[in-house]
């Protein structure tokens, strides 16, 4: 419970020694050396920040960090950071999440992680499947990918993760591009910074089971468009671009959450004496 | 008038759900209270949200009331209205007395078959004469002047109660009061306690759920999560206002998927952290109670028990979570499972359980019920302890020292536990298996290193006498746990008053299971009867996995809601002994 020192930091005092499990070519490499270079920027020690995540290949970040973390269940990460938050508001708390555990699993979390919009920023490393069970289809990819588990592929319409976010009431939404480092970097540091929840979803390619998403590098672009604080500007013009525009895309100014435990221990023998007949 | 004294009385006010039969019962309970006498106010009510069957029960007594009446003195039906879905947890003496409103219609045939005596009276009526006059508070008349209850208290109560809505509330409800003393008068029986009041002594009115709550927060709560289910949602609408007034905070949930996973974030962050919830609930927080036993997280959850399965009888009272809260974890995951004894009992055990998750760094399920719950009673003003959340912290260490280990192997299992904020002490908790730094492992001799040092620190932990409470001697024992014990515990004094002993041994600790304790104080005993509010008899079941008792084993157990009564206890065992 230090107070926040300026001390200048290096990605590397992020970085835990552990090697990531991921296979070569991963997006989510670049996810780590980004939130490791927005953390250093935002000048906190490592041990002032947590990072939260579920399950997947993504989730297993914390551990590559040099926060604290806490690599729980499947879809329950933002859960764990909310009480984390509210338990510790003098934290810094991250939540690393994917396509399958924040939009499948974690589907209903996710709505009500925004609508409560307690202070955290929540990055969605978005690669459209499942790769820690060996490529099925997420709830953002294609209807026609095929695959073992859904052979000829879904035919469902994919999840729109920041119209979702948008209308759930995230107070900060942006996408970009995981091998953008630069603008992911700034990006993170802008949502960590911005008050109440932030969501920033990262396209994050699965080389080996979508080697198709390499061809990302290219079709990404920048949003040409300035930040907007209008819901309804910036559902527009999420709705309308293709999926690979990157940058942020909205920041809200609503209140963030308010309830947190103190130090302070009230008097309980106040408590009682409401039971004394 | 035929006036029958015993050491407690017991009444029941009937009234679809809005006829106020639970306040009139209520008030009656706190007057007794403020007159020195104990008692307790269990409700049946059915599902219905507005309009459905509603009774409020009463029972009184000179001493602490620890289980509802199995026999009903006085019954007044305020109306019918699907009153004989309740006839059959609410038997009447033959010697009792129903008092029904002609306008009600006839009293249902499942009430009457109990032979007592059904006598008029104009409830509705009387109320309408009088301004603003409610029939609830004519019947709370009638009920205290048969019982010969401390008639100021009464008054004082109402005049509490009823302020907030005016001076004419007050008066009105005063008016109806005294109607239905004086309508007492002409009623042919009545029903008195034979002992004086115990007035000097300093007590409570309490339900189990407020109890809950607060053992919880003396205990060392200051962060809950809370996702509302029947019956436990009292204990977090008690736990909301209170953790605020003590610096804490309580979050409502989206589900229990997402409060169970709250508690544990905040425990994380070195906060002593729980959530209520109910069967149900409890099924879906199992996976992240896994979670917690992994990561050795600690987290209280308080599960009121109510019918079962699935979505069960929601209102209604069984023990029937047991091996859900016991055995339904995947893998294995040593934990802890208590329950408390009764109402008074809820505030120790809860406390308790805060000290034991937070000292042994584990998931602690408390398993009260519905009737304990929901059951408000006079209890003694318990006692100050000295339990509190005393969590193994790890302070920071040399710089010269070793890495951190957050789940170093020790000599009790415990490993100290660094919170966020401390320099040097960065890990990560986690659900997979782990080496003692934390790091994510599937290595054998990490995965049997972990599983020995989380068994050592909940099997070697000293619970001291705390695991039950035992009471008597004899060979013949009747074994019980959780809320069962008030009945268990009355059906003993009965046996021994009749010259049986009989030794009543109440777990409090179900898991782990205390079998060398459990031996040790019954290692004597020629019979053991196991009572529980199961249809299947998961206690018994659990205590024979862990132990071969001595001398016969009987298991006694039903389904709810009729909760099993003392009589029957005494019957059974009566039985047995028979020569």
């Amino acid at each position: 419970m230090n107070a926040p020192t300026c001390p200048s930091f290096k990605a590397g005092d992020f970085k835990s020694g552990i090697t990531p499990i991921w296979c070569p070519g991963c997006g989510d490499y670049h996810v780590l050396l980004s939130i490791t270079k927005a953390l250093a920027a935002l000048g906190r020690p490592p041990e002032d920040v947590a990072v939260v995540s579920g399950i997947g290949c993504s989730s297993r970040i914390p551990a590559y960090t040099n926060c604290y973390g806490f690599h729980g269940v499947h879809g329950r990460s933002l859960a764990l950071a909310a009480g984390l938050k509210v338990a510790r508001p003098d934290l810094t708390v991250m939540v690393m999440s994917g396509d399958g555990d924040g939009f499948s699993i974690g589907g209903n979390h996710f709505l009500h992680a925004c609508r409560r919009n307690i202070d955290m920023t929540y990055i969605v490393m978005d690669n459209r499947v499942y790769g820690m069970t060996k490529g099925q289809p997420s709830p953002t990819t294609e209807p026609d990918w095929d695959s073992a588990l859904s052979p000829g592929g879904t035919g469902l319409s994919p999840f729109h993760p920041l119209v979702i976010a948008l209308a759930s009431g995230a107070n900060f939404v942006a996408r970009e591009f995981s091998g953008d480092i630069k603008a992911c970097t700034n990006t993170i540091l802008e949502a960590i910074r911005h008050p109440g929840f932030s969501f920033v979803e990262i396209l994050s390619p699965c080389v080996t089971f979508r080697p198709d998403e390499k061809e990302w590098k290219q079709t990404v672009h920048k949003a040409i468009v300035d930040p907007t604080d209008d819901p309804a500007r910036a559902a527009r013009r999420i709705m309308t671009d293709d999926g690979m525009n990157t940058g942020i895309l909205y920041r809200g100014n609503r209140k963030p959450y308010a309830a947190q435990v103190s130090d302070e221990v009230g008097d309980i023998k106040a408590l009682e004496q409401a039971f004394a007949l | 008038m035929a006036e029958t004294e015993a050491n407690s009385v017991s009444l029941a006010i009937l009234g679809s759900g809005g006829a106020g039969a639970l306040t009139a019962g209520g008030i009656l309970l706190e007057a007794a209270g403020k007159a020195g006498l104990y008692g307790m106010l269990t409700r049946s009510v059915g599902p219905q949200i507005r309009g459905g069957e509603a009774a409020a029960l009463v029972r009184l007594a000179r001493d602490p009331v620890e289980c509802a009446a199995e026999r009903y003195d006085l019954m007044i039906g305020i109306d019918w209205k699907n009153a004989d879905r309740l006839a059959a947890e609410i038997p009447l003496s033959p010697q009792g007395l129903i008092i029904a409103d002609p306008e009600s219609g006839p009293v249902p045939e499942e009430i009457t078959a109990s032979g007592a005596l059904v006598v008029e009276f104009p409830l509705k009526q009387t109320a309408k004469a009088i301004s603003g006059g409610r029939e609830n508070m004519v019947a709370a008349g009638l009920a205290a002047a048969l019982t010969g209850m401390d008639i100021e208290a009464v008054r004082q109560v109402i005049r509490t109660k009823l302020a907030r809505k005016g001076d004419d509330a007050v008066s009105s409800g005063l008016a109806c009061l005294d109607a239905g003393i004086k309508g007492a008068e002409k009623m042919p029986r009545s029903y008195k306690l034979n002992t004086t009041p115990q007035s000097d002594r300093d007590r409570w009115l309490i339900t189990g759920n407020e109890a809950v709550g607060l053992g919880a927060v003396r205990g060392g709560i200051r962060f809950a999560a809370a996702y509302p289910i029947t019956p436990a949602t009292e204990v977090l609408e008690w736990l909301a206002p209170a953790l605020a007034r003590v610096g804490g905070a309580l979050v409502q949930a989206e589900d229990e998927l997402s409060s169970i996973n709250m508690a544990i974030g905040a425990s994380f962050g070195g906060r002593a952290s729980m959530t209520a919830t109910s069967g149900p609930g409890l099924a879906l927080m199992m996976e992240a109670l896994g979670l917690s036993a992994a990561s050795e997280t600690p987290v209280v959850v308080v599960d009121v028990m109510r019918g079962g399965p699935s979505t069960g009888i929601p209102t209604k009272s069984e023990q029937s979570d047991l091996n859900i809260a016991v055995y339904g974890f995947h893998g294995d995951a040593p934990h802890v499972v208590v329950g408390p004894l009764g109402v008074a009992d809820c505030l120790f055990t809860a406390q308790w359980a805060v000290h034991l998750a937070e000292a042994m760094q584990v998931p602690a399920i408390v398993l009260s019920d519905q009737a304990i719950g929901q059951a408000r009673a006079v209890i003694d003003r318990p006692a100050d302890l000295s339990f509190f959340a005393n969590r193994r912290i790890w302070q920071g260490g040399d710089q010269d020292e070793q890495e951190y280990a957050r789940y170093a192997l020790t000599a009790d299992g415990i490993s100290p536990m660094a919170l966020p904020g401390t320099p040097g002490g960065q890990y990560t908790a986690d659900g997979l298996t782990h080496s003692i730094t934390g790091t994510p492992s599937s290595r054998m001799s990490d995965q049997k290193a972990q599983m020995d040092k989380r068994r050592d620190k909940v099997e070697q932990f000293d619970y001291g006498t705390h695991w039950a409470e035992i009471e008597g001697d004899g060979d013949t024992v009747i074994l019980t746990w959780g809320s069962t014990t008030g009945a268990a515990r009355e059906a003993a004094a009965r046996l021994r008053a009749e010259g049986t002993d009989v030794k009543l041994v109440a777990l409090r600790l179900i898991s782990p299971f205390p079998a060398a304790q459990l031996l040790q104080a019954i290692h004597d005993a020629s019979r053991v009867l196991v009572v529980e509010q199961t249809h299947s008899g998961q206690f018994a079941r659990h205590v024979r996995a862990h132990c071969d008792l001595p001398g016969e084993v009987r298991p006694f157990h039903r389904e709810g809601p009729r909760l099993i009564g003392p009589a029957e206890i005494v019957i059974e065992i009566t039985d047995w002994i028979k020569p």
